[in-house]
């Protein structure tokens, strides 16, 4: 029957953004393992493992797209295909943006850093924690569950804000930090701008479960 | 019902509607507006008893023997079923196109002005004018305006559905009825009709049932689902393909039914 066909076309489809998340929570982390251990092969893997998300991407984006055309779908199935071609954009941002993490570590290079790393490291975990619960609310249509991952974006902004301030610190005391400071505050930034999209992931799924759209960013 | 804007006003309402042919109950506790100048569809499987509601908008269903009904039908806020109201006067106003076009074995001028005739026009130039205003507004004069005294059996089934829908119009109705009238036709007519629906509208009120979905998604502003007799869910129509409350309507929409 179509309709079968159809609905293992959308759990393959969900299986893929789960695949396309996973993969996007490892490239966070990884990055962030090499930034902390200056690890030059391994930031030099989340860059070629972008691709893989960027090639994901276009796969799932064009199966809904095929959805939308040839099954007019409705209803939850509406919302599910339009909250997979939203959520498919925000984790392939995030995934450049782990890569644009990975790039500025081997910029970094193997200069001994001027400041142990601890708030970076801390935005990094809040961030797979979003991306984490989101997928579980994702798959479990947990609607509490997604807001609570939405929740952990107030906590990077004012790690974001704390690392902003002390690098700029950093770099008021002494000219010759300038630039290993500026290549941090852009790793504190590409964090920052994850945990948006991430919470973009968040609004998205509330609407896939119940139909309401939610402002959850802070302005 | 909440989330319903109340900015437009109600050109016909049903009220805790009832419908019995002889002892077998068709439709239970019906209560549903119809907005003015707006399109309002029905869906639901087949048997649920959209037909017959739509019939009891203008008493199609007083013809049917041993049917009984209870509750209200308001027409500008007075109930159709009052003793007294004329069932053909009521029928000029809310006006009924069929799922199989049905001219009759005339010349097309002859269908339009059949009904005029019967309302009492005779004069040559009122008809041969109400003729040509009908078949512009149903987006059919440009293509018979040649063969105005040709039979309407030759023309084809895009064609002499909105042959009918001129029919419908020539006595000035205010309220369309339209049971699946696109069934029959082909893609190209279909969006004709669809056209005409959606200019249709700025003057006249339209209630459709349509078994495709998809159309009453692109053509109407509200949407009633219909399951074995009863009103389940009734909305925007685009709350009602968007994000339906009840399950039985997403069920039914996303073809998960049964
Ligand atoms: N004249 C009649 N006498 C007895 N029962 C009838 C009559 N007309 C319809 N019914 C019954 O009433 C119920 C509703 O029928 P109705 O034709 O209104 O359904 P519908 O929703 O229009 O279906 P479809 O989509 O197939 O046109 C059905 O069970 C049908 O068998
Ligand atoms: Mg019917």
């Amino acid at each position: 029957m179509v309709r079968e066909s159809f609905q293992e076309q959308l759990n393959n489809l969900r299986n893929d953004i789960l695949l396309m998340g996973k993969l996007v929570e490892t490239a966070i982390e990884t990055a962030v393992t090499a930034l902390k251990r200056q690890d030059l092969d391994l930031a030099e893997k989340v860059v070629m493992d972008d691709e893989k998300i960027d090639r994901l991407e276009l796969d799932i984006e064009r199966r809904c797209l095929s959805l939308l055309a040839l099954q007019q779908p409705m209803a939850r199935d509406l919302r599910f295909i339009g909250t997979a071609l939203k959520i498919n954009t925000d984790l392939e941002r995030m995934g450049d943006y782990a890569s644009n993490i990975a790039k500025v570590v081997l910029s970094l290079g193997e200069e001994p850093l001027i400041k142990p790393l601890v708030d970076l490291p801390r935005m990094a975990e809040l961030a797979q924690k979003m991306v984490r619960e989101n997928l579980a609310a994702y798959v479990n249509q947990d609607r509490d569950m997604a807001l609570k991952a939405a929740m952990h974006d107030h906590d990077i902004n004012i790690l974001y804000h704390q690392v902003f301030n002390e690098l700029l610190a950093f770099m008021t005391r002494d000219a010759a930090n300038i630039k290993q400071a500026t290549y941090l505050l852009f790793i504190a930034r590409y964090l920052e701008r994850i945990g948006d999209h991430a919470t973009n992931l968040s609004e998205w799924i509330v609407y896939m479960i119940t139909g309401e759209r939610l402002e959850l960013n802070e302005s | 019902m909440q989330r319903m804007m109340n900015s437009v006003g109600n050109k016909m309402e049903t009220k805790g509607l009832n419908l019995y042919y002889k002892n077998f109950q068709a439709l239970f506790n019906v209560s549903l507006p119809v907005r003015e100048h707006r399109v309002t569809a029905l869906i639901g499987p087949s048997g649920c008893g959209k037909s017959t509601f739509l019939r009891t908008l203008n008493r199609m269903n007083d013809v049917i023997e041993g049917t009984r009904i209870e509750g209200e039908v308001l027409l500008d806020g007075n109930n159709i079923y009052a003793p007294g109201v004329d069932p053909v006067a009521l029928r000029k106003k809310v006006g009924m196109v069929f799922q199989r076009p049905n001219p009759f074995p005339m010349s097309i001028f002859d269908n339009i002005a059949y009904g005029p005739r019967i309302h009492g026009i005779k004069n040559k130039e009122t008809l041969a004018e109400i003729v040509e205003k009908s078949l512009q507004a149903a987006a059919l004069w440009d293509e018979v305006k040649d063969r105005l005294h040709k039979s309407a059996l030759g023309l084809s089934g895009g064609q002499q559905q909105r042959l009918v829908l001129a029919r419908v119009l020539a006595v000035e109705p205010e309220v369309i009825l339209m049971d699946e009238p696109a069934s029959a036709l082909d893609p190209i007519s279909t969006a004709k009709l669809e056209d005409l629906i959606h200019q249709l509208k700025n003057n006249y009120t339209i209630v459709i049932v349509t078994h495709n979905m998809q159309q009453a998604a692109r053509i109407s502003d509200y949407t009633g689902f219909f399951l074995n007799g009863e009103m389940i869910e009734y909305d925007y129509t685009n709350n009602i393909f968007t994000a339906p409350r009840d399950k039985r309507t997403e069920d039914y929409i996303t073809g998960r039914f049964g």
